[in-house]
């Protein structure tokens, strides 16, 4: 979208993903998980050249083809239909793994159920209740480059998703990079997690308030419209 | 199976190698890459009991995740099961054993089994539950997991096509675990789309060499709905 417009059907899911498309580069490789980082997808500038990686075995996934034209075993991780861009290619579930355990992985953007200001994070198990098992995010979340969280600030109850420490099972220990929620935009540093930007209509104060982590200012707080 | 140069079978002859508490790896990622034809084989001779090592438990009505919604499953090794409600609730009812292993190292753990090593060594997860009764070994320094290989009884995998002799080319997205699992079985069988003769398949395309396979069935296609077409 062009500066001065606005998207008055534009969602929470939808901003976050137009956020995180800004720190996106030219000639990255990127991993995408499912959820909101998929949406990532449609937000990035078309002067940006990027190569999307799925974990089940293709370096250059395209968008979801027209209605009728999918091929069935042609698919994300997700499970859904995909296209190719030129120079795409496919390989193994051991190659795909090789590429991110090497480092290969410029960035991965994964959700979360909880994230520290450390950087921990927390996104395959709720034990006793909901355990769809870590499937690729232990590999991407330890290994890619930059890792940046995408989530809602609070979970279905309230509570805040940002916390001094996990209480649920970890997927990594100090992985995550940056962190983008409906309500801000936090960097995890050495020292802590800092507030870098409030998304409108939010206040510094509303973020603080809402955020069980102890989050640091450093300067000036952007404001993501 | 007595000739090596024409391993193709009947799906009657392949379900012989299914039993009753078999260990069996599948190759595939969300359905995808599932042999839908040994599936049904499998569901219709009534092998159950099965210890089923695969990425994932697909979906309800897909792929091996059937095996799991008809209770033929009793232990699953996997990365993830969350496609699969059916998986999910027979866990916690206690009626199915889960075992967890991120999709790298389950892929590694497979391949190890499938090319002879006696397991791995790795940094994933380390810090995490994911390193419970993993014994720690220290090279140059750095701590890795020790990860065991592992193989099955009876690996089953979809390919686009095969040879006589079992040479195997997938089909885009759909080789995913295949070439892994295709080495990792004491008995391999392979349910093509396609079966060519001795010498059509390219040397320079083939992926997994037919020296690994032991019976090739003819697929008769996916025989259900995706979860995006609804």
């Amino acid at each position: 979208m062009g500066l001065g417009e606005v998207n008055r059907t534009e969602t929470y899911r939808e901003r976050i993903a137009r956020r995180a498309a800004q720190e996106i580069e030219d000639g990255m490789i990127i991993n995408l998980g499912i959820g909101i980082p998929t949406l990532v997808a449609d937000f990035i500038a078309p002067e940006k050249r990027v190569l999307f990686h799925a974990e089940n075995g293709i370096l250059g996934t395209g968008p979801s083809p027209a209605n009728g034209e999918e091929n069935p075993m042609l698919c994300n991780a997700g499970g859904f239909p995909v296209t190719l861009v030129k120079g795409a290619a496919f390989f193994d579930s051991a190659t795909a793994f090789a590429i991110i355990r090497r480092g290969l992985l410029d960035m991965t953007i994964l959700g979360v159920l909880e994230v520290s200001q450390r950087g921990d994070i927390a996104n395959w198990i709720v034990p006793g209740k909901r355990v769809p098992g870590m499937g690729g995010a232990m590999e991407l979340a330890q290994k890619a480059k930059q890792v940046m969280v995408l989530t809602t600030h609070l979970d279905k109850n309230g509570r805040s998703k940002i916390v001094r420490e996990c209480s649920l099972p970890l997927t990594a220990k100090a992985a995550a990079d940056l962190i983008i929620t409906d309500m801000a935009v936090m960097e995890v540093r050495e020292d802590g997690l800092y507030l870098r930007e409030v998304m409108e209509p939010y206040s510094v104060a509303d973020v603080i308030g809402a955020t069980e982590a102890e989050l640091k200012l450093d300067g000036d707080v952007g404001v993501f419209r | 199976m007595a000739n090596r140069f024409d391993k193709v079978i009947s799906l009657e002859e392949a379900l012989t190698y299914f039993h009753d508490g078999m260990t069996l790896l599948a190759g595939g990622f969300g359905g995808v890459g599932n042999p839908p034809t040994l599936i049904q084989g499998i569901l219709d001779k009534g092998v159950r009991d099965i210890t089923l090592i695969s990425n994932d438990t697909a979906f309800p009505h897909i792929g091996v995740g059937k095996l799991v919604t008809e209770r033929r499953v009793k232990k699953v090794i996997a990365s993830h099961i969350g496609s699969n409600p059916n998986a999910g609730a027979q866990m916690t009812a206690g009626e199915l054993e889960v075992e967890f292993c991120p999709q790298g190292i389950l892929a590694e753990r497979i391949r190890a089994g499938g090319v002879g090593l006696g397991g791995i060594l790795s940094d994933i997860g380390i810090g995490t539950i994911a390193e419970k009764g993993k014994e720690k070994v220290i090279v140059d320094g750095k701590a890795y997991l020790l990860e065991t290989p592992l193989t099955a009884e009876v690996a089953i995998v979809y390919a686009k096509k095969a040879d006589r002799f079992g040479n195997l080319v997938y089909d885009t997205s759909a080789r995913n675990f295949n070439p892994l699992v295709a080495m990792a079985g004491d008995v391999t069988i392979v349910e093509a789309e396609e079966i060519v003769e001795i010498g059509e398949l390219d040397p320079e395309e083939i992926v997994t060499p037919g020296v690994f396979v032991q019976g090739i069935v003819q697929s008769e296609g996916v025989n259900w709905q995706w979860a995006w077409e609804k």
